[in-house]
């Protein structure tokens, strides 16, 4: 469990970083909590020739609001988000998200940007992040750019990230009026990754009816999605246990469904079923009681 | 390449391959082989010790990234051989039998007191989810964290 030999690079700024990235092509690899990828190169499943350890820019670890926008710094880790005040009061998803992943030594070093980036499909943040509609901004030589949520997971760990791209910050919106949300997962028993993971958002008009309903799903496809038809079978319903049942039911419509040891494609399908229904519920709950 | 760390309260500093994990170093280069290796995955949390006052999997972590950082292993939990309330905890309630995953279990516990000083059986289960015992089953340890934990406080 020794990995491969390579050059280390601590750069101090995203400058920095970002012209050491330009310079080594694509032999450089970024390290940030390297809870994705010291375990691959263990593995020898990569095996950079260059290391650049973003993890001393201290720019990079913020959380905060901005006019109702939350913008998380990549090397946030999952406990500084499990922990924050602010996320707690404005943006529960991510709070609740975070507390489901890997455990408390594991929440310590792992970031949001390293994990998002990793783009494994049984990951929790992706699902959270297509719920809320977020951004990824990606930094380069070349410039800034902002990726939509929905842009970003395009395989199998495979992100829209350029090799010369760092992750440098996650945009979400803060948790509105009438808004509720809930993220609901069942755990690998091993590994602890999500077999299925759910996120839902839903927003009530003033009669009580659903405005606006999200749904990310992770664990189920090579990639994480949004679960569209879900979302527009609710739209304009009350949202009661039937509206919520049925439209629960096209968690998977047109989507090709993972099937491994654990858990069958059939029986994941019907996992998303149910996990979509009791994460539209708890959202919808929330949504009314808010 | 160089680094410097303050391990157990006393600054060293060593030359080191980047690809040296954190838990090689310990042992092999600082010899302090209280740290163990178990499933070099990630997954069994017998290499934690606290970096910086956090608990982290030292199999998952370049002994590079620690470069400057301050680490507390369990041979610094017992300075001059008096136990921790946490050492003596986890012998007065028999925490351990074979005791391969015990370091790892304290500095977890450890951090998980410092965090929560009075935990709920269930919270302390929670805060030992990153690390596995396959002798006690667990009752054994929760109770001695809960030993520790009215001891701290006293």
């Amino acid at each position: 469990m020794i990995p491969q030999s390579f050059e280390y690079h601590a750069p101090r700024t995203v400058a920095e970083a970002s012209s050491l990235l330009a310079r080594l092509g694509s032999d450089g690899k970024i390290l940030a909590g390297g809870h994705s990828l010291v375990p691959m190169m263990k593995l020898r499943l990569a095996a950079p020739k260059h290391i650049v350890d973003i993890g001393r820019i201290a720019e990079l670890a913020h959380i905060r609001e901005e006019d109702g926008t939350i913008q998380i710094g990549a090397l946030a880790t999952h406990f500084n988000i499990e922990s924050s005040p602010l996320l707690k009061d404005r943006c529960p998803l991510l709070v609740e998200t975070a507390r489901e992943i890997g455990d408390v030594q594991v929440r310590n070093r792992g970031t949001i940007g390293g994990s998002l980036a990793h783009a494994d499909p049984a990951a929790d943040w992706p699902a959270a992040i297509l719920a809320l509609g977020g951004e990824i901004l990606a930094v380069s030589a070349r410039g800034e750019r902002r990726i939509p949520a929905r842009d970003f997971f395009l395989d199998v760990m495979t992100s829209a990230l350029e090799f010369d791209e760092i992750l440098t910050a996650i945009r979400v919106p803060a948790l509105p009026a009438r808004g509720g949300d809930a993220y609901l997962k069942l755990h690998h028993p091993a590994s602890g990754f999500a077999v299925v993971g759910v996120a839902a958002r839903v927003l009530l008009n003033a009669q009580g009816a659903v405005q606006e309903a999200a749904v990310g799903i992770t664990g189920v496809a090579p990639k994480a999605y949004r679960a569209t038809g879900v979302e527009a079978a609710l739209r304009g319903k009350s949202p009661s246990a039937r509206h919520i049942e049925a439209a629960a039911s096209h968690a998977a419509d047109g989507i090709e469904v993972n099937s491994d040891l654990y858990a069958s494609a059939d029986y994941r399908r019907h996992l998303a079923a149910i996990y979509t229904r009791r994460a539209l519920e708890r959202a919808a709950e929330r949504a009314a009681a808010s | 390449m160089k680094i410097k760390v303050k391990v157990n309260g006393a600054w060293r500093e060593d030359e080191v391959e980047p690809r040296l994990l954190l838990v090689h170093y310990l042992r092999d280069v600082a010899g302090l082989t209280g740290t163990h290796i178990g499933c070099e995955t990630s997954i069994c949390g017998a290499c934690t010790v606290l970096v910086n006052g956090e608990a982290v999997k030292s199999c998952t972590l370049f002994a590079v990234q620690a470069d400057g950082a301050e680490i507390l292993t369990i041979e610094g939990l017992a300075p001059d051989g008096q136990l921790h309330p946490l050492q003596q905890g986890f012998w007065e309630e028999h925490g351990l039998q074979c005791g391969f995953c015990t370091p790892g279990m304290i500095l977890a516990s450890y951090q998980l007191l410092k965090r929560n000083p009075h935990p709920s059986p269930e919270e302390i289960r929670q805060g030992l989810e990153g690390n596995l015992c396959r002798c006690t089953g667990y009752q054994h340890i929760v109770k001695a964290v809960e030993w520790a934990a009215a001891r701290m406080s006293s």
